[in-house]
C-alpha cells in the first residue's frame, strides 16, 4: 500500500487530495477533496495523467522563423520529452495557417500536433 | 486632422474586444492603434493553452484565443493601424500617433479606449545587487526570444517570483532542453495558479522555494551564479541562509505595472493600488469619454475577465458617443480588511445594469466570509473557502440593489 | 600599423586627448580594450563638473578642475552634449559644519572659483524646499554643472574618428616593447606601433605603466554604488546636493542628471579588483540611508537601477599627469579620480601640450571640433517631427517606448563614426532602454535592429562585448 499527496488544480481552492494506492497500483481510495471533481482528477493523476503540450515548429520562408503548435487533446504526461523529440524534427515550408496539422497522431498516442498561428 | 467617434489605444485582447463591442452597438468610425506590427498584443507570444475556458469553453492557446478577435475584427469595417505608437492624448481626445508609414498622425475622436496593457517589473526596481551581467531578464523577454524569434534565452536558468509568467517560463525552457534549477518567491505562498504550480514545476520536479529571494548576480560577461537566501517575515534576507546556485539565465516574474504613462499626460487619476485609472461601472474614467480596460486598468489573471471587462468598456463608450450614457450620483466603492482594491471605483446610480466588484486580496484565506457593506447594513455575505492575491475575485450588484441605495453612499468589500 | 602616437584606454581623458589632437598633422590610434568607449569609470560616476572647491590648492587636481570646469559648457556646446549649469551645495548640518563650509569656502576662492556663497538654512531650504530641515547652512556654488559623461565620450571619439584618427575596440594592450624610436604594443587584436604612447588607462594605468617600465605609481580602486531614480523624482533637487566631508566619511550626494532622473551615491570602498563594479547590499543601503540625511523624501520605490564605479585613487592624492620617469616618449595620465571629469577637458589641452615639447603639432588644413547634433525625436516639436519623418521613415517608428526613441536614432548609432556594436552602446548612445522598463520591451528589438544593420544573427548581439550574450543558438 502506498500513499501519493496532491493538489488539485480542478478549481482555484487546491484541495490537498491524498491518494492510496495498492501493490497493482490501483486505487484505493482518494480523500481530501471537496467535490467529486477532485476525486477524478485524482484518480486520473494515478493512472493515466495527461497534459496539452505546447511548442514551436522551424518555419522556412515566412515572417517568422518559428510557429507555435499544440496537441489538439491531452497526451499522456510521460511522453512529454518524446514528443517534443518529434516536434523538434518537423520544418514547415510557410504559409501556415491555424488548425494546420504539424504532426499527425504524434507517437502514436491518437493526438495530433496543430499549428495555432499563422505564419506568411 | 483624421476625425473617429471612437479611438482604441492598443489591438491587444482588451483593445480588440472595446472596439468590437462598439462596432456592434452601431458606431460606425472605429480605429485601434497597435504599436506592435500585428494585433492581439501580448497573447502572440504566449504560445500555453488554458485561455477561453470561460469565454469560449475551449482550451486555446494565446495565438488562438487573440486569432479569434483579429478575425472578427477584420471583417468588420473597423479600421487598424500596426506599427503605430501612440505618442500623446490631449485633455480635448485628441491623439497624437506616429508610424513609419502616415508620419505624424493628428486624430480628433469623440471617444478613446484605453487598452494599453502593463508591463512587467524589471531588475532595477528590485536592487538586487551584483554585477551588471548578461543573462538577466524579465520572463515576457525571454517568452519573446523563445516563442516569437526561436533563440535559447539561457540554459540553466532561475527564476525569481513565482507568477503565472514565470512558472509558465520554468515548464516552457525545461520542455526546450533548459535545465530549470529552481523558482524563488519572496512571499510565503506563490502568486501564481495552483494549476501552473502543479504542472510547469510539479511536472518537471522544478523546486518552489517560498519566502527566498535572490541577494546577489554573479559574473563578469554573463551570468555565471546568484546567491538565493531565505527571508524573514518582514521580508529581509536571512543571514547565513544564503546559497549559490550557478546558472546563466536569472528571470524574473515579479510582478506588473499597468502602461499609464499615456493616461497620465491625459490627466487622469490613478488608483494607488491597482496604478490604473479610476473608473465608473462603464470602465469611464473621469475624463468625460476616455475609457479604461485590460491590463492597462488592473493587472487580470485571466485574459477571458479581460474579454469581459473591455466589452462593458466598448458598450460604455457606444452609449457615450451616442450621447445615451447616463450621469447621475456616484456610489463610492472601497476594500479595506484585506480586499486590497475594488474596479470600479465608482458606480453611477442612474445605472442602466447589473455590475460586478472586482478586486485582490493582500493574504490567502481560508474558510472566510466575503462581505459587501453600505454603511452597517450588509448587503452580501458569502462564505469562501479559498482565496489568493493570485487569483482575481468579484462579487455580482444587482441593478435593484444599487437603485435601493442611498445617495452618497459607499460600498465596501470586507473579509 | 604605426602611429604617432597611442592613446591607451577610450574613458573620457582618452577620448578628449584623441580629440584635440586629432587636430593635428599626427596619426593618432585610440586603443579601447572594451566593445566601445566611456566602458570604465567613465560610465559609472557621479557625472559631476565641480566648482573646484574642494581640491587643495596648488595641486594639478585644483587647477585641472577649475580650468576644465570653465571649458566644459564650451566644448558641450561645440559637440552637442547635455550640459547643465545647475549649481551646487554643500549642505551643513551643524555649526561645526558650517566650520567645514567656511574652509572649503576659502579654498574655491584660493583656487580661483567663481561663484561661491555662503548661504544660511532657510536660503538652502528656499533655494531647494526638499532638503532636511536639519541643514543649518550651506556653500553655495553657482558655477558647478552636471554634464553626461558617457555622451561626452562618445561625442570627443567620433570627432577624433572624422579627423582621421583610428579607434580600435577590443583592443587589450598586453605588453610594451620599447624599440629605442617607437613602442611595439602587444594587444589583443595585433601589435600596434606607435612613436609616443599616451597611458589613460583608468584603474589599470599603474599596470599598463609597468608594461613600460614605469613602477613609479600605484592606483588604489575605490568603488562607489550608486542608485539612478526615476525622471518622476527628478523634481526633489535642482542644484547638486552634497554633504559636508566629516570623520565619518565624505557623505553621499544627491543630484539631478542632465536626463532629468535623480541619481544618489557613491560609497567609497578600496576594493582589490580594478573592475569590481558589482553592487552590494550594504553598500546599497549606505547609499540611501546617507541620501535620506539630506533629502529625506527619496523614496526607494523611484529606483530604477543601481551601479557602481571603481575610481582610480592614485598613491599620491594628486592627478599623475606628465612624462614618465622612464621615458621621454611615454606620458601617464593617471589617477583621475574626482573632480576628474571636470578637469578632462583641461587635461587634453594639458597633455597636447606636454607632447608639443616633443612632436611638431601642426594644425590640419581640415578639422572640426564640433559634432552635428544627433537626432533627438523625444525633444522635437509636433512640425519637426513631421517633417523628420517624411525626410526617413525610420524616424516615425517608436523602439523604446519609455524614453521615445525612434528605428531611425538606433540606426544612426549604429552606423556613427565608432559607432555602437552592442545593446549597452545604443542605449548610452540613444537612451533606448534607459527609462522605467529597463529595457524589457525594446530589447529584443534592439537586438534585431544591431543584427540587422551589423549584418550578423541575433544571437551574436552582446549586451557590452565580451562574452556577455544575450541569447544562445535558435531553438528549432
Amino acid at each position: 500500500m502506498t500513499k501519493r499527496e496532491m493538489i488539485c488544480v480542478s478549481c482555484p481552492i487546491g484541495c490537498a487530495i491524498t491518494v492510496e494506492l495498492d501493490d497493482n497500483n490501483e486505487v484505493v481510495s482518494v480523500t481530501g477533496n471537496t467535490c467529486p471533481r477532485g476525486d477524478k482528477y485524482a484518480r486520473q493523476e494515478c493512472t493515466h495523467p495527461e497534459r496539452m503540450l505546447t511548442s514551436t515548429v522551424k518555419v522556412e520562408g515566412g515572417n517568422l522563423p518559428v510557429v507555435p503548435v499544440k496537441s489538439a487533446s491531452p497526451v499522456p504526461k510521460e511522453m512529454l520529452f518524446d514528443c517534443m523529440k518529434e516536434i523538434n524534427k518537423v520544418s514547415l515550408k510557410a504559409p501556415v495557417n491555424f488548425g494546420d496539422v504539424v504532426i499527425e497522431n504524434i507517437l502514436g498516442t491518437g493526438v495530433d500536433i496543430i499549428a495555432t498561428n499563422e505564419v506568411y | 486632422m483624421l476625425n473617429y467617434d471612437l479611438v482604441v489605444v492598443g489591438g491587444g485582447p482588451a483593445g480588440m474586444a472595446a472596439a468590437l463591442k462598439a462596432h456592434e452597438e452601431g458606431i460606425e468610425k472605429i480605429l485601434i492603434l497597435e504599436r506592435a506590427d500585428t494585433l492581439g498584443g501580448i497573447l502572440e507570444q504566449c504560445i500555453h493553452t488554458g485561455f477561453g475556458l470561460h469565454y469560449f469553453g475551449e482550451e486555446l492557446s494565446g495565438p488562438e484565443y487573440a486569432g479569434r478577435f483579429i478575425k472578427q475584427v477584420y471583417e468588420t469595417d473597423i479600421d487598424v493601424k500596426v506599427d503605430t505608437m501612440v505618442l500623446d492624448i490631449s485633455q480635448d481626445n485628441i491623439v497624437t500617433a506616429c508610424n513609419n508609414f502616415d508620419g505624424l498622425l493628428q486624430i480628433k475622436a469623440t471617444a478613446i479606449v484605453l487598452a494599453m496593457g502593463c508591463r512587467e517589473r524589471p531588475r532595477g526596481a528590485l536592487s538586487i545587487a551584483g554585477s551588471r551581467a548578461s543573462g538577466i531578464m524579465t520572463a515576457g523577454t525571454a517568452q519573446k526570444y523563445v516563442n516569437i524569434d526561436g533563440y535559447m534565452p539561457g540554459k540553466t536558468v532561475v527564476i525569481l517570483g513565482s507568477g503565472d509568467i514565470g512558472l509558465i517560463m520554468a515548464r516552457r525552457m525545461t520542455l526546450e532542453g533548459a535545465k530549470v534549477k529552481a523558482v524563488c518567491e519572496l512571499m510565503p505562498y506563490s502568486g501564481g495558479l495552483t494549476r501552473n504550480i502543479v504542472q510547469c514545476l510539479e511536472d518537471f520536479d522544478i523546486p518552489l522555494r517560498l519566502s527566498c529571494t535572490v541577494v546577489k548576480t554573479h559574473g563578469k560577461d554573463r551570468l555565471e551564479g546568484v546567491t538565493v537566501a531565505n527571508v524573514d517575515e518582514h521580508l529581509k534576507p536571512i543571514p547565513g541562509t544564503e546559497e549559490y546556485i550557478p546558472c546563466d539565465t536569472l528571470m524574473l516574474s515579479v510582478g506588473l505595472i499597468p502602461e499609464n504613462e499615456l493616461s497620465k499626460n491625459a490627466g487622469l487619476e490613478l488608483d494607488r493600488v491597482t496604478n490604473g485609472p479610476c473608473v465608473d461601472e462603464y470602465r469611464e474614467t473621469e475624463h468625460k469619454g476616455i475609457f479604461a480596460c485590460g491590463n492597462v486598468l488592473q493587472v487580470h489573471d485571466l485574459v477571458d475577465y479581460v474579454t469581459e471587462e473591455s466589452q462593458i468598456a466598448g458598450e460604455g463608450a457606444a452609449k457615450f458617443i451616442k450621447g445615451e450614457k447616463k450621469t447621475g450620483d456616484y456610489i463610492k466603492t472601497q476594500g479595506t480588511n484585506g480586499v486590497r482594491y475594488i474596479v470600479p471605483q465608482r458606480i453611477n446610480k442612474e445605472t442602466d445594469k447589473d455590475a460586478k466588484l472586482y478586486f485582490r486580496v493582500g493574504q490567502v484565506f481560508h474558510n472566510v466570509k466575503l462581505v459587501v457593506k453600505c454603511g452597517d447594513e450588509i448587503i452580501i455575505s458569502r462564505n469562501k473557502k479559498k482565496m489568493t492575491p493570485g487569483e482575481m475575485e468579484y462579487v455580482p450588484i444587482k441593478l435593484d440593489t444599487i437603485k435601493g441605495l442611498p445617495e452618497n453612499s459607499t460600498l465596501t468589500v470586507t473579509i | 600599423m604605426k602611429y604617432d602616437v597611442a592613446v591607451i584606454g577610450g574613458g573620457v581623458s582618452g577620448a578628449l586627448i584623441a580629440r584635440e589632437l586629432s587636430a593635428y598633422d599626427i596619426s593618432v590610434v585610440l586603443l579601447e580594450r572594451a566593445n566601445d568607449v566611456a566602458m570604465g569609470t567613465t560610465k559609472a560616476n557621479s557625472a559631476i563638473v565641480h566648482g573646484g572647491f574642494d581640491a587643495v590648492p596648488g595641486t594639478l587636481k585644483a587647477k585641472l578642475n577649475v580650468e576644465g570646469t570653465r571649458l566644459m559648457p564650451v566644448i558641450c556646446k561645440d559637440m552637442n552634449v547635455p550640459f547643465r549649469n545647475n549649481g551646487s551645495l554643500v549642505l551643513a548640518f551643524s555649526e561645526e559644519e558650517m566650520q567645514t563650509v567656511k574652509k572649503l569656502y576659502d579654498r574655491g576662492i584660493q583656487n580661483g572659483v567663481s561663484g561661491l556663497e555662503i548661504i544660511d538654512g532657510a536660503k538652502v531650504k528656499e533655494l531647494e524646499p526638499h532638503t532636511s530641515d536639519e541643514v543649518v547652512g550651506a556653500l553655495y556654488c553657482k558655477s558647478s554643472g552636471i554634464v553626461c559623461p558617457y555622451e561626452l565620450t562618445i561625442a570627443a571619439t567620433e570627432v577624433a574618428v572624422t579627423n582621421g584618427a583610428e579607434f580600435i575596440r577590443n583592443c587589450e594592450v598586453t605588453a610594451i616593447k620599447d624599440t629605442g624610436d617607437c613602442y611595439t604594443l602587444t594587444t589583443t587584436v595585433g601589435e600596434i606601433e606607435a612613436g609616443y604612447v599616451i597611458n589613460a588607462a583608468g584603474t589599470h594605468a599603474d599596470e599598463v605603466a609597468r608594461m613600460a617600465g614605469d613602477d613609479s605609481f600605484e592606483i588604489i580602486n575605490r568603488k562607489g554604488e550608486y542608485y539612478l531614480l526615476d525622471k518622476s523624482y527628478g523634481y526633489l533637487a535642482d542644484r547638486t546636493i552634497f554633504q559636508c566631508p566629516n570623520p565619518m566619511g565624505k557623505g553621499v550626494l544627491v543630484t539631478p542628471t542632465v536626463d532629468g532622473n535623480l541619481l544618489v551615491g557613491p560609497t567609497a570602498l578600496d576594493v582589490d579588483g580594478k573592475d569590481d563594479t558589482d553592487t552590494t547590499p550594504e553598500g546599497l543601503e549606505a547609499v540611501i540611508a546617507k541620501a535620506l540625511k539630506s533629502v529625506p523624501e527619496i523614496n526607494l520605490r523611484g529606483a530604477i537601477t543601481s551601479f557602481a564605479g571603481v575610481r582610480a585613487h592614485p598613491d599620491n592624492d594628486d592627478f599623475i599627469i606628465g612624462w614618465s620617469e622612464k621615458s621621454d616618449r611615454f606620458i601617464n595620465v593617471a589617477g583621475i579620480e574626482s573632480p576628474g571629469l571636470s578637469a578632462a577637458p583641461a587635461i587634453a589641452v594639458y597633455v597636447k601640450e606636454l607632447l608639443a615639447q616633443k612632436l611638431a603639432l601642426n594644425e590640419k588644413q581640415s578639422f572640426t571640433m564640433t559634432r552635428p547634433a544627433p537626432v533627438r525625436f523625444r525633444h522635437m516639436t509636433a512640425s519637426e517631427r513631421e517633417a523628420l519623418i517624411k525626410k526617413n521613415p525610420a524616424y516615425g517608428r517608436i523602439i523604446c517606448r519609455c524614453e521615445t526613441i525612434t528605428e531611425g536614432e538606433i540606426i544612426d548609432a549604429i552606423h556613427a563614426p565608432a559607432g555602437a556594436r552592442d545593446v549597452d552602446g545604443v542605449k548610452r548612445r540613444t537612451r533606448a532602454g534607459m527609462g522605467r522598463c529597463q529595457g524589457g520591451f525594446c530589447g529584443s528589438k534592439v537586438v534585431e535592429i544591431l543584427a540587422r544593420e551589423l549584418g550578423v544573427e541575433m544571437n551574436e548581439i552582446t549586451k557590452f562585448g565580451g562574452g556577455s550574450k544575450i541569447i544562445y543558438e535558435r531553438t528549432k
